[in-house]
């Protein structure tokens, strides 16, 4: 076949049109926002550092006007992603729906995990719970807030956590969405690399683990906080 | 034994469908699903009732006629086996089955088990298939192909067609069965020039046809029973990313 010039616009519009190609969208702005969640998992732990205001200077660095550019690049990078994936979830999720327009009386789910059919209520929670987590810690609309008057933003996001988790249906809801989002991980990141065309059976498995474990280890690592507040481990 | 039946009931395509219920008291263990169903129908026959249609041909498990769903699963519960090569001494007497036809929106019920599955045809028509020169026979070993290659080919060849895939999967996707004739085609020097071409036209049809698409739950992979694994889908993925990042194989408009 000869080399066809088609307008990279209509390309792109093509590429879309086709599941692949909107699972492939979830695939890429899926690794977003798990990159984010992990770096968003080590900014957190610092709250045990032996030196109560390391994550408050870590707040203020990120607040750091000079940084004010590569912040707001970066949550807009994140928000087009929240956004590209819960568009294409949504679109293929109404298509696979349609597909099957007659169910049947006696359906099992051999062998789909739990968490596999179940990508479509874990992820709009998540998306839920995102939104009050920024309405609660980054806008401070949820709860009082406190704010360690350096610059013009410096959050004490100490007292802010403690505060917040001492309160148990907040700590209650923190750790119930980090159950969702551990299964909606636990399926995504294997998932992601079958939607982009690697499988293999030496590595797959390994894959799978690997993807249960990372998993695991966020909502563990994230609920650790909420479950040290309550029980008394870390006061401020 | 004596099993009881809740069978999908459905005179034609237009009519309202219902699960009816019969029992079949003289079932022998060595009977073929299809055999037991057979004994029904002689049974329906005899008191003058309309018997239950379903698809089937070889009743070897090659040919990809048969199938419905058994409790809930493609083909019932025996692994890699087609429902012809199912035997009731899988079955427990005094069981309860339910058997009901492949439900998607791109396979119509035509009457009871049978559906029209003639949207595997379209997507073959789409892009399942080589250009070879006709005439005499090519010489046996004129085009090599490596042994690994040519395994991976004959496994994914092995496809039956019978719909058990788009069955079972919580999308009536049709995606083992595209990334199947993909793996085969594809794999082989002969099939590879067409590549770029037939995955990009297989999806589009498929779209067309309104099948599902693939969420990874690996359901039709349990079910198949040629035992194709999903690394075909990753595959038929993975050439349509190719076929697009590179721009071959779509048509100039
Ligand atoms: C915000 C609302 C969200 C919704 C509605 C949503 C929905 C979904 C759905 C329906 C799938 C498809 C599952 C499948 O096809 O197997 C999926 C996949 C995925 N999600 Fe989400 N999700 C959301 C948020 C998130 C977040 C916050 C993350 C990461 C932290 C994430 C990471 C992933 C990944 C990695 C995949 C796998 C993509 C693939 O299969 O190629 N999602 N999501
Ligand atoms: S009748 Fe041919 S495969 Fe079952």
């Amino acid at each position: 076949m000869s080399t066809v010039v088609v307008h990279p616009i209509h390309r792109a519009v093509r590429f879309y049109e086709a599941p692949i190609g909107k699972k492939a969208v979830m695939a890429a702005t899926g690794v977003i926002l798990v990159g984010y969640v992990f770096a968003h998992l080590l900014g957190n732990l610092q709250i045990y550092s032996s030196d109560a205001q390391q994550i408050n200077r870590y707040a203020a660095f990120l607040h750091n006007p000079a940084n004010a550019v590569a912040l707001w690049a970066a949550r807009s990078a994140l928000l087009a992603a929240v956004v590209l994936h819960i568009v294409a979830a949504t679109q293929l999720w109404l298509q696979n729906r349609a597909a099957r327009p007659q169910g049947y009386v006696k359906k099992k789910d051999v062998p789909a995990s739990y968490a596999a059919r179940t990508m479509v209520w874990s992820g709009p929670i998540v998306a839920a719970f995102i939104v009050f987590h920024i309405m609660h810690l980054t806008m401070g609309s949820v709860l009082p807030v406190r704010d360690i008057g350096l610059n013009p933003n410096t959050p004490d996001v100490r007292w802010n956590v403690i505060a917040g988790f001492q309160n148990p249906a907040v700590a209650g809801f923190y750790i119930f969405a980090m159950i969702l989002l551990c299964m909606h991980l636990y399926h995504g990141i294997w998932s992601l690399f079958q939607s982009l065309g690697v499988n293999h059976p030496r590595y797959t498995p390994w894959i799978q683990k690997a993807s249960a474990a990372l998993a695991i280890l966020v909502a563990v690592g994230n609920c650790s906080i909420p479950i040290a507040v309550l029980s008394g481990l870390l006061t401020y | 034994m004596r099993i009881t039946l809740h069978i999908w009931r459905q005179e034609n395509a237009a009519a309202k469908g219902r699960m009816v219920r019969y029992e079949v008291p003289n079932v022998n263990e060595h009977m073929s699903f299809l055999e037991m169903l057979d004994v029904l129908n002689e049974e329906l026959i005899a008191k003058g009732e309309e018997p239950v249609a379903f698809d089937h041909d070889c009743r070897e498990g090659i040919c990809g006629m048969c199938g419905a769903m058994v409790n809930g699963v493609a083909h019932g519960p025996l692994a890699a086996t087609t429902l012809c090569q199912l035997h009731m001494r899988h079955f427990k007497d005094g069981d309860t089955l339910y058997i009901e036809p492949w439900r998607a929106r791109a396979f119509p019920v035509v009457k009871d088990l049978v559906v029209d599955r003639s949207a595997f045809d379209r997507l073959i028509a789409a892009g399942g298939f080589i250009g070879v020169s006709t005439g005499s026979a090519p010489d046996g070993n004129a085009v090599l192909v490596p042994k690994e290659k040519a395994d991976l080919a004959m496994d994914a060849a092995a496809c039956i067609g019978c719909g058990a895939c788009v069955a079972m999967c919580p999308n009536a996707s049709a995606s083992l069965f595209m990334g199947a004739k993909i793996a085969h085609l594809g794999l082989l020097p002969q099939g590879d020039a067409e590549r770029d071409q037939r995955v990009v036209a297989m999806v589009a049809q498929a779209n067309a046809e309104l099948f599902g698409s693939c969420t990874n739950m690996a359901e039709c992979e349990a079910v198949c029973p040629k035992g194709i694994k999903i690394e075909v889908i990753a595959r038929m993925n993975r050439d349509f990313l190719g076929a697009k990042w590179s721009g071959r194989g779509t048509a100039k408009e």
